[in-house]
């Protein structure tokens, strides 16, 4: 009696909470659908009278060049980063070579470090190297930090899968790449598409090295966001409104695939 | 059994991957760690060595970076346990099997699928110290709702605008952190607490003597991944505050004296200091982790 009533008494703390997460949110799309005469920051807190979408088309076209330049990205360089992170999770899963149990620890360090203690000769090496200011020199980045998870997810996922399986291919006679090809990569859609979105997320929401290693001509959402947002010409509103289009892939990729985008997040902290 | 040729062909199947980790993390903090042992000023890279001047300077002699150990932890407090104690609370409240569970854990979690950047955009109109005719954001909300001592403002006492800063950081992560409770929570077999409620114990005594200590593993696990979250914070307060000094962290002033003032030996000193920091959080818990899988 007493644990029913306790469990209805908790959707008050419950709901407190959801208004608080939904807050900038609410902000950003209502402020967002206020008409243009509107822009006055006294009434911030007040319902739009009436609704309009002028502001999201001022903030989209703002926007259009840095999202682009994002989506460009985005989409080779997570996609290379899961390939990548499959072909190293297998062998370490699968595959172990002599000093392989240092070689892992040293590789999952990399995704913890503070990257300002590598931005200096980051950025010399990428002048050297031709492919400073570009998105290309960004997607190498990406991927290459991008390692350290990308492995440990795929290591975990191919290290649960029982070694009777490789074994029997094994005497069957198949070639460790065959093995990868034919037994391991068909059953790893799930393993992709967490490592997929979860690097998805990561580049579309940096900053640090895109405002480092871009030029303003190739900057992604985030830097140009922040760069619109610091500035005093665009309207607050239309700046909420440009927070909200740069938000939605990621928010609508956290909506229909949240179940993966969580197992990376756990993967992150070395907890499975 | 693997015969010998399979196993090189292995190895050179991750050898791209081990010789980009070596030279794009470890070769690239060797190399920061020598720049920091220079005077190097300028556009030209100035390799004078220097020895641990830098770091003698910014420890001993450096105001502005003193302020900013001191505002790391002033920020790392609140945040770090703001974000357990929503994260534990929001866990507790979800673990009971209520409707609409699922509904509440992917609105607590959304935050973290969103860029600091972006958020950060909003709060910054959320958090505006601008006072009077000019007053916007939360503290126009709670003027309007009568609670005027809620007013804040992150420029006005800068010990309190670390601690005011927290709040959209505890408000992006207190959902990870959750997630991290809830799934040491599940893992707590039901037979446990159903014996020590035939035992008598009411369901505080069963949530202080058994359910916490159990959860004392995730507790570490969640204390170290945030507080190394914490040193590095630097998204954010670029985000609601730009690079205004009211609110700096050795992150923006290694950008400050690198990206904006080329004095580049004290930039990599700071961003070493950083990494040691890190490291030191990180390293001890890496291998508990790796040891405790291996034990499996």
């Amino acid at each position: 009696m007493t644990r029913s009533r306790a469990r209805y008494l908790s959707y008050i703390p419950l709901v407190l909470l959801s208004f608080f997460y939904l807050l900038p949110i609410y902000v950003m799309v209502l402020t967002g659908l206020k008409s243009l005469d509107e822009v006055s920051i006294k009434t911030m807190w007040d319902f739009p009278r009436q609704l309009s979408m002028a502001n999201f088309a001022v903030a989209f076209d703002e926007l259009r060049p840095y999202l682009w330049n994002s989506i460009k990205l985005v989409i080779p360089s997570s996609i290379l980063s899961s390939i990548l992170g499959s072909l190293n999770g297998y062998v370490l899963a699968k595959w172990k070579f002599k000093g392989a149990d240092i070689v892992f620890p040293l590789i999952l360090f990399g995704m913890f470090i503070p990257y300002q203690s590598i931005l200096i000769p980051l950025v010399d090496f990428m002048h050297k190297i031709n492919l400073y200011g570009g998105i290309p020199g960004l997607m190498l980045v990406h991927i290459i930090y991008g390692i350290p998870i990308t492995t440990l997810t795929f290591r975990n996922y191919y290290a649960s899968i029982p070694n009777e399986l490789v074994e029997a291919a094994k005497i069957d006679g198949a070639g460790m790449f065959n093995i990868y090809r034919n037994i391991l990569l068909p059953i790893s859609i799930p393993s992709f598409v967490v490592v997929l979105i979860w690097q998805f997320t990561q580049a579309w929401n940096d900053f640090l090295f895109s405002v480092v290693l871009t030029s303003s001509r190739n900057w992604t959402v985030t830097v140009g966001l922040n760069n619109m947002a610091g500035g005093q010409i665009i309207a607050w509103n239309v700046q909420m409104a440009a927070s909200f289009i740069a938000a939605l892939p990621t928010l609508l990729v956290y909506i229909f695939l949240g179940k993966y985008f969580i197992r990376g997040m756990m993967a992150g902290s070395l907890k499975g | 059994m693997q015969n010998k040729k399979e196993r090189v062909q292995a190895f050179f199947m991750v050898l791209p991957s081990i010789l980009a980790v070596a030279i794009f993390i470890y070769g690239f903090i060797g190399w920061t760690v020598r720049v920091s042992f220079t005077s190097w000023k300028g556009m030209i890279p100035d390799y004078t060595w220097v020895g641990l001047q830098n770091y003698i300077n910014l420890l001993t002699n450096d105001p502005r970076f003193q302020v900013d150990v001191r505002n790391t932890l002033l920020f790392t407090i609140p945040f770090v346990f703001g974000t357990l104690i929503i994260g534990l609370i929001s866990a507790l409240l979800l673990d009971q099997g209520l409707k609409g569970e699922t509904f509440f854990r992917s609105l607590f979690l959304f935050p973290m699928a969103i860029s600091y950047i972006v958020t950060g955009v909003a709060w910054r109109w959320l958090m505006n110290p601008a006072t009077g005719a000019r007053m916007s954001g939360l503290n126009l909300l709670f003027s309007k709702m009568g609670l005027d001592f809620l007013n804040s403002s992150y420029t006005a006492t800068p010990e309190w605008g670390m601690a005011y800063i927290a709040i959209p950081a505890i408000w992006q992560l207190s959902g990870y952190c959750m997630a991290l409770y809830l799934a040491g929570l599940r893992a707590i077999p039901d037979e446990i607490r159903e014996a020590a409620r035939v035992d008598g114990a009411n369901e505080f005594q069963i949530f202080r003597a058994i359910i916490l200590p159990l959860l004392r593993p995730v507790t570490l696990s969640a204390l170290i991944i945030l507080g190394h979250m914490s040193l590095k914070t630097f998204d954010l307060i670029i985000a609601i505050a730009g690079k205004s000094y009211a609110l700096d962290m050795p992150s923006i002033y290694m950008w400050n004296t690198t990206f904006d003032g080329h004095v580049y030996g004290v930039g990599a000193a700071i961003s070493i200091l950083l990494l040691i920091s890190v490291a030191i959080l990180i390293i001890p818990y890496l291998i508990y982790s790796l040891r405790k899988e291996a034990q499996l």
